[in-house]
């Protein structure tokens, strides 16, 4: 039993509108969870209750071993996170960023410069290192954001539409990127519009108005509902 | 699998402990480099505020001069021409207008081109001579009327030194007459022995100065990371909301105490205000002193979703601060209830001790009161701004 996060019954309203309906689930350690969903559907909101910036109005979850509800701050120090929204500093530079964001996760000195040669290599960012991140093309930036998010090795990373807006070849880099943290032993947790992307996944839920409507591997998924392509499975499902 | 966890954080959280001084000095790097790089806010936060202090405490002035006076002299004789010679050669009164009317002079009133209208009656030489004493017309503006009370202690003034035996009229403000001065009262001023107005303006001056950048900085600060979704970024990490606020409060604070730094330089170079007190204490107030304006600024940003909304809520602070600290008009003449939310004003303390130290020489004991009051409000403040920034909704 390696579940690094436990969701029971999971709800968030907002006055009198359900955002995030009941959600049950689990995923486990080292796994690629695609959490898919239309645009509204509450992927969004979840996500902000489990990484504890959102406080749930019901039901309980559990990252990496934490109640989001009692212990956030520890659920803080094992989770990395990629918002859908660029939230790296425009004004500082790749460098900057990344030394400003291992020392906020209390990295050391020393650990930080090697982290940020490793990244920026890695990355072949070595050209624009010492360039403001504002001046830099929307996928590099998508890029340098996942290995920020990853700085301080984190047991689980959420990343919230992260190649939203992206070409392809940065895309299926982004993927390679992806793959290369479960590998290591990190749990991705991924939201996505884009259904060739949840073929990656080792295991998909698709969220309908809050709901989890369906949850398996992908191939299980398109074999339940007949269906040739996760893209047919999520009309299929969206269409209601 | 809990148990491991939970034995990894507790490693974790030693190594944490020992990098609380480290956290909060990355982010006070980060916002000196954002502060320095911006080069759209660093004219803002240097060159306006001097250049206010210049113009301000210039233009800002409570002395009555260049009054523009006017005459009807129905006697045109020799004392009535030596009279308004008198008023000629004064320096506050100027533009001497000889009307032939009084309905003319009205006119002209109404207009705005003329302050005052002294009116010589005819056989006023004839009278004066005679019956040893003769009466004037003296016609004030009084729409303001804090000026017109100093025209007319002016006009008086020199119609007494003129001769002692002339009693004025003054019409339309009341009807009380001025008596012929017997009793002559020596004035001595103290701490501003020439009454130069420089003096007493730019201390308060340079106390809106740090005040407006301190604030307006501190205000608009987090709300443009949450508008640029970078605090969100912030929040999910283990930061803790203390050093969060003390890494984004001490650049402003620094800046503040530049700002004290030039405005005293230019105090003493530019206006040469003199410097009675201490250096150290004046430093030592404003230090705490800015600490309540930037508590104020981060609780402002705390509540508010976009800097246009902080600019707007820290303006409103800001003119009822300025309007209310005595530093334009004096605290004693306001209504009761008006004094009591004084009391609440930080920018009233902070002019009152720039006043007292630099002027009067004050010193620690003398400022206790106002230190004790403004280190209050300090706590108060930073307290409310560290509670209120929530890292989760």
């Amino acid at each position: 039993m390696n579940k690094v996060i436990q969701v029971e019954g999971l709800t968030k309203m907002f006055g009198d509108f359900t955002a995030v309906d009941a959600i049950t689930f689990d995923v486990k350690k080292g796994e690629i969870f695609g959490f898919l969903g239309a645009n509204g559907a509450g992927k969004t909101t979840a996500i902000k209750m489990l990484i504890g910036i959102s406080n749930p109005t019901s039901g309980n979850a559990t990252v990496a071993g934490f109640d989001v509800l009692t212990n956030p701050n520890d659920i803080k120090k094992n989770i990395g996170y990629m918002s859908q929204r660029f939230a790296l500093y425009d004004d500082l530079t790749v460098k900057e960023n990344i030394t400003f964001f291992g020392g906020i996760y209390g990295l050391s000195r020393k650990r930080i410069k090697e982290k940020s040669e490793a990244l920026i290599k890695e990355l072949g960012l070595e050209k624009v290192a010492s360039q403001l991140v504002g001046s830099l093309p929307l996928g590099w930036k998508q890029k340098l954001s996942f290995s920020v998010a990853l700085i301080h090795d984190p047991k689980i990373v959420f990343l919230d539409e992260p190649t939203g807006g992206v070409d392809p070849i940065t895309r299926r880099q982004f993927w390679e990127m992806i793959y290369k943290a479960a590998n290591q032993g990190t749990t991705v947790f991924v939201t996505t519009h884009y259904m060739d992307e949840a073929e990656y996944c080792d295991r998909v839920s698709i969220m309908v108005n809050g709901k989890i409507e369906a949850m398996d591997t992908p191939k299980k998924l398109k074999e339940q509902f007949q269906a040739d392509s996760m893209n047919d499975v999520f009309l299929k499902l969206a269409r209601g | 699998m809990k148990h491991i966890y939970n034995e990894l954080i507790i490693k974790r959280d030693s190594c944490f402990r020992g990098n609380v001084m480290k956290t909060i000095l990355y982010i006070i790097i980060k916002e000196f480099k954002q502060i320095f790089r911006n080069k759209g806010m660093l004219p803002i936060i240097f060159v306006l505020p001097l250049l206010q202090l210049v113009i301000l405490s210039n233009a800002a002035t409570f002395e009555v001069k260049n009054i523009k006076f006017a005459y009807i002299d129905n006697d045109k004789s020799s004392t009535s021409r030596a009279l308004i010679e008198k008023f000629n050669a004064s320096t506050y009164f100027d533009l001497l207008t000889d009307f032939p009317s009084e309905a003319i002079a009205s006119s002209a009133m109404l207009k705005g081109e003329i302050d005052v209208v002294l009116e010589i009656p005819r056989y006023f030489e004839r009278n004066l001579q005679k019956e040893k004493h003769g009466t004037l017309g003296v016609t004030i503006n009084a729409i303001d009327g804090a000026a017109a009370g100093v025209e007319n202690v002016y006009i008086t003034q020199i119609i007494q030194n003129y001769n002692k035996n002339i009693r004025t009229d003054l019409a339309q403000i009341s009807d009380a007459q001025i008596q012929p001065i017997t009793i002559e009262t020596i004035p001595l001023f103290w701490y501003n022995e020439t009454l130069n107005y420089k003096t007493f303006m730019v201390p308060g001056i340079f106390v809106l100065l740090v005040t407006m950048i301190t604030l307006f900085l501190s205000g608009m600060n987090i709300v443009r990371e949450k508008e640029i979704g970078t605090l969100e970024q912030i929040n999910v990490t283990p930061i803790k909301k203390s050093q969060f606020i003390i890494g984004k409060l001490f650049p402003f604070w620094v800046i503040g105490m530049g700002l004290l730094t030039v405005g005293l330089l230019l105090a003493r170079l530019i206006f040469n205000v003199p410097m009675v007190g201490s250096l150290a204490l004046m430093y030592f107030y404003t230090s705490i002193y800015i600490l309540v304006v930037l508590g104020i600024g981060l609780f402002i940003s705390n509540f508010t979703d976009t800097q246009q909304q902080a600019m707007f809520i820290a303006w409103f602070f800001m003119v009822i601060f300025i309007l209310m600290s005595g530093l334009f008009t004096p605290i004693e003449s306001m209504p009761k209830w008006a004094q009591i939310i004084t009391e609440f004003n930080p920018i009233k303390y902070y002019v009152e001790v720039m006043r007292m130290v630099m002027l009067k020489g004050s010193g620690f004991m003398d400022i206790l009161p106002q230190l004790i009051k403004t280190l209050v409000y300090a706590i108060v403040m930073n307290v409310l701004a560290v509670w209120s920034y929530k890292k989760t909704n």
